[in-house]
């Protein structure tokens, strides 16, 4: 279970949302939406929660052809839902016995098309098959497949699709370089214009820079994301995760312009906004300087963003940042601050307050001295003048020490006055 | 008449013009047996001569005289006579031969050194040196004997007139040196401005140490780096990395040798004092006895107390003694009281202590760069430079003319247009 997970409450005592799992689950579909439910399951701390969750993935995964998934999901549940929701043998005897015929039969036609050299059939034949690895949770399998599929792709048609299914199948299996990979390949594929492609193409990149942590651009990408992706994209992501991760990324990364221009004035990004309205007001009171409100919304999310998949492990750097964003454009406009009316805009302690200032200001973030004894934040500017007098002595010492020492060793270079090893000293 | 009589004649008539000198001189090389085997009597041909007058032949007899053991009367007799000696010879003669020069000088060292009085030695080594040297630019082998008889008999101040001339010649014919005479001297003046609490100037005499050319490690390298190690601790807070001209015998093998410094040096970077002063005990085998560097191991962990609280001055305005002594890891605040008074008397920071409220406000520093006295040191420094300018211009000038390189550049250059041809195809190589 993870560390930081609180009990429910959160800091201000307020409670947070409970996540209703029903409604979350039924954002997705396909293959995230088990794993989603699982990743819920196993990080949650109430029992109810996590029993839902479990049920709802056993009965998706009934839906689908993936025993070896059935099976461990049948062992979390240990019994605990009663007796619809234990090993069913016979539904798993009958899913791997349909599972081999196709499997043969699927084998043989490809065998078959590959004989008669026709590509588009080859193709096709390779398709078929990685779906069905991907049926079965064999993602392994399904990704070669996939990728063989390139040599015989002939329209850019077939190269988007290629790259669709074997983006799908990275980001299950974590290889976000491959994604990375696909997603530019697709991109450099001309013709293309679908802008539902295009969309599922931009948030496929958003999430692989969001896990290489490079939420700048993962910001870009998402809130560039056209809001034509609906729910088309249903078995990686849900609109409602476009406007979360872009959200949040761009508040942690994003200046003040940026955040202006490319996301409160983007009428694209305010439809996704519309659907998390907790994420829209957050961002409104950031950039009004509404510092209480917003870290308030933070801390209202947060239950509900430790159970994402994606965003999980990257919740606690953003909010860092975004907190640390706060205190700098806080006391910006000022020439001096006093710590206590500070303390209270941030619901925080005085010496806590003061602590996290030393180390911005340490880190250079700010350029202030702190009044320790006062409790006031004084703007310090460098003189310019002063600092220039410093260099300029410096470096001529520097200067003079570099070139002696130049000029001795030159001497002794000319002298050969190289120190041997064996000769014996005097 | 016998042979020593002879040449004692020989002496005293030649030591006139600069052709009988130099005569004299090849005479004298060829006596040398002669003047062994008579060692006995040498004291009063010595008595016969006059050290300025004949300074080469007394120079050869003194020389004689002192070689193999001599007893303590002897020894005490030999010091005085050699004092004398080098503080009244005469320039021009001594300096055709050298390594005689020399090996009187380092007897002399010797003697001093074993009657444990090496005060008696300065101040004929310090003439000795100006009498050998053809100019203050020149390294002779006596100065790192003469620096290692002021560390030994503390008196620094006495050896700032030699150390503070900057050295750029090195000529083995004039002077007779030999590669660890210079090394030596590095060390040893590095010591004296380590003794003299001249850092800066340390860490430049260390580093020559250790840029050095050299194809095999020595232990003088090692036990530079060291200090050298610990003094950029003090001074700087950090260990600059090697320069790209280190010799690549000691940038390979450097590192395994010193490793302790090494470790104290990470420590340090992590600005906590605890492990600073742990690791200084773990190693302490090391720092005293092997290298007897304890009391500049002490010093670091002074450096590193002020380093943080100079720290401070960057984030605080004003702070309580007691936030001081929490945040550097200091006893209590008395103790950081003592610190800053300590810190504000050296000039290290500028504040000023409310002891009412036990609370410390920190100042800027009120140098604004625009007094006088400012402007006529920068008017030095640029003097310095331009001098130093000047000099490089020099040496640039005797390179291009310079033999060697010029073969090597009509080499390589490929054919160009007889117009633009600077340097002609064919150097004439007979010169």
């Amino acid at each position: 279970m993870d560390g930081s997970e609180n009990h429910g409450r959160g800091p201000t005592g307020a409670t947070p949302e409970q996540i209703d799992v029903e409604s979350y689950a039924s954002l997705y579909s396909g293959h995230t939406k088990i794993a989603r439910l699982h990743f819920i399951a196993d990080h949650s701390n109430s029992r109810n929660l996590e029993l839902e969750a479990l049920r709802m993935a056993l009965d998706e995964i009934r839906k689908g052809e993936n025993t070896v998934l059935f099976k461990e999901c049948v062992e979390k549940i240990n019994g605990r839902l009663g007796p619809g929701y234990g090993l069913d043998q016979e539904w798993i005897d009958t899913v791997e016995r349909r599972a081999a015929q196709r499997q043969e039969k699927l084998e043989m036609e490809l065998n078959g098309y590959r004989t008669n050299l026709i590509k588009e059939s080859i193709r096709m034949g390779y398709n078929d098959l990685g779906d069905f690895h991907y049926a079965r949770g064999d993602l392994q399998q399904a990704f070669k497949c996939y990728v063989r599929t390139r040599d015989y792709c002939t329209t850019s048609k077939h190269i988007i699709a290629m790259c669709l299914n074997v983006i799908l199948v990275s980001i299950e299996l974590g290889h976000f370089v491959h994604v990375s990979n696909y997603v530019s390949k697709a991109d450099q594929t001309p013709d293309v214009q679908d802008p539902v492609v295009l969309a599922k193409l931009k948030c496929a990149a958003g999430l692989a820079h969001l896990e290489s942590k490079k939420y700048k651009l993962a910001a870009r990408k998402f809130v560039d994301t056209n809001f034509e992706l609906g729910s088309n994209y249903s078995d990686v992501i849900a609109p409602q995760d476009v406007a979360t991760y872009g959200g949040l990324c761009a508040l942690a990364s994003f200046d003040r312009a940026e955040l202006k221009s490319k996301v409160i004035d983007n009428i694209n990004f305010r439809n996704f906004l519309e659907l998390v309205p907790e994420v829209r007001e957050l961002i409104h009171d950031f950039y009004a300087s509404r510092y209480a409100s917003c870290l308030g919304y933070l801390q209202k999310l947060k239950p509900n963003l430790l159970l994402d998949i994606h965003l999980y492990d990257h919740v606690e750097t953003l909010y860092e940042q975004i907190r640390h964003k706060a205190l700098i454009q806080y006391t910006n406009p000022f020439i001096s601050v006093d710590l206590n009316t500070m303390a209270s805009a941030f619901k925080t302690s005085v010496t806590g307050l003061e602590k996290e200032l030393a180390a911005l200001i340490t880190e250079n973030q700010i350029q202030a001295r702190i009044d320790s004894h006062n409790k006031i934040l004084y703007a310090r500017h460098a003189d310019q003048r002063n600092t220039t007098f410093q260099r300029v002595l410096q470096t001529g010492s520097d200067f003079q020490r570099e070139t002696r020492a130049m000029l001795l060793r030159a001497n002794l270079m000319r002298q050969d006055f190289v120190m041997k090893g064996n000769r014996k000293q005097p | 008449m016998d042979a020593l009589d002879q040449l004692v004649a020989q002496v005293q008539a030649l030591s006139g013009s600069e052709q009988d000198v130099a005569h004299l001189s090849s005479l004298l090389k060829q006596a040398d047996e002669l003047l062994r085997t008579h060692a006995l009597r040498l004291p009063f041909s010595l008595s016969s001569l006059h050290p300025t007058k004949h300074s080469l032949g007394y120079l050869y007899l003194l020389e004689a005289q002192s070689s193999g053991t001599l007893t303590r009367e002897q020894s005490d007799s030999f010091l005085a006579l050699a004092s004398s000696f080098l503080t009244v010879c005469a320039p021009e003669q001594i300096r055709l031969a050298p390594d005689k020069f020399n090996s009187v000088c380092r007897r002399l060292r010797d003697q001093a050194m074993h009657l444990h009085e090496p005060m008696r030695a300065i101040l004929p080594l310090q003439c000795a040196i100006r009498k050998l040297q053809p100019s203050s630019e020149y390294l002779t082998a006596i100065h790192a004997d003469y620096l290692q008889m002021c560390l030994l008999s503390k008196c620094y101040k006495a050896s700032l007139s030699i150390l503070e001339d900057d050295i750029f010649e090195i000529d083995q014919k004039k002077t007779s040196l030999v590669p660890r005479d210079f090394l030596l001297y590095c060390y040893y003046g590095g010591m004296i401005y380590i003794g003299l609490k001249k850092f800066s100037k340390a860490l430049e005499f260390f580093q020559h140490a250790i840029t050095a050319p050299t194809t095999a490690l020595n232990a003088i390298t090692i036990a530079a780096f060291g200090k050298y190690v610990l003094v950029s601790l003090i001074q700087n807070g950090q260990v600059p990395p090697f320069p790209k001209y280190t010799p690549a015998v000691v940038l390979r093998n450097l590192k395994s040798c010193v490793q302790d410094y090494l470790d104290l040096a990470n420590l340090y970077a992590s600005r906590n004092i605890a492990e600073v002063k742990r690791c200084i005990t773990q190693h302490e085998e090391v720092f005293k006895n092997q290298d007897n560097n304890l009391g500049l191991a002490k010093q670091v962990i002074a450096s590193l107390y002020k380093r943080n609280i100079q720290r401070l001055t960057q984030t605080y305005l004003t702070l309580s003694l007691q936030d001081i002594a929490n945040t550097v890891q200091l006893d209590d605040e008395k103790d950081a009281e003592l610190h800053i008074l300590q810190m504000i008397k050296d000039g290290d920071i500028f504040a000023a202590i409310n002891q009412k409220d036990g609370m410390v406000s920190f100042q800027e520093d009120p140098e604004q760069y625009n007094t006088c006295d400012m402007t006529q040191r920068l008017n030095n420094e640029i003097h310095h430079i331009v001098c130093l300018a000047k000099k490089l211009t020099w040496v640039d000038e005797q390179v291009s003319c310079d033999h060697a390189y010029l073969s090597k550049i009509g080499r390589d250059r490929p054919r160009y247009d007889e117009d633009f041809d600077l340097v002609p195809q064919k150097i004439y190589t007979n010169i």
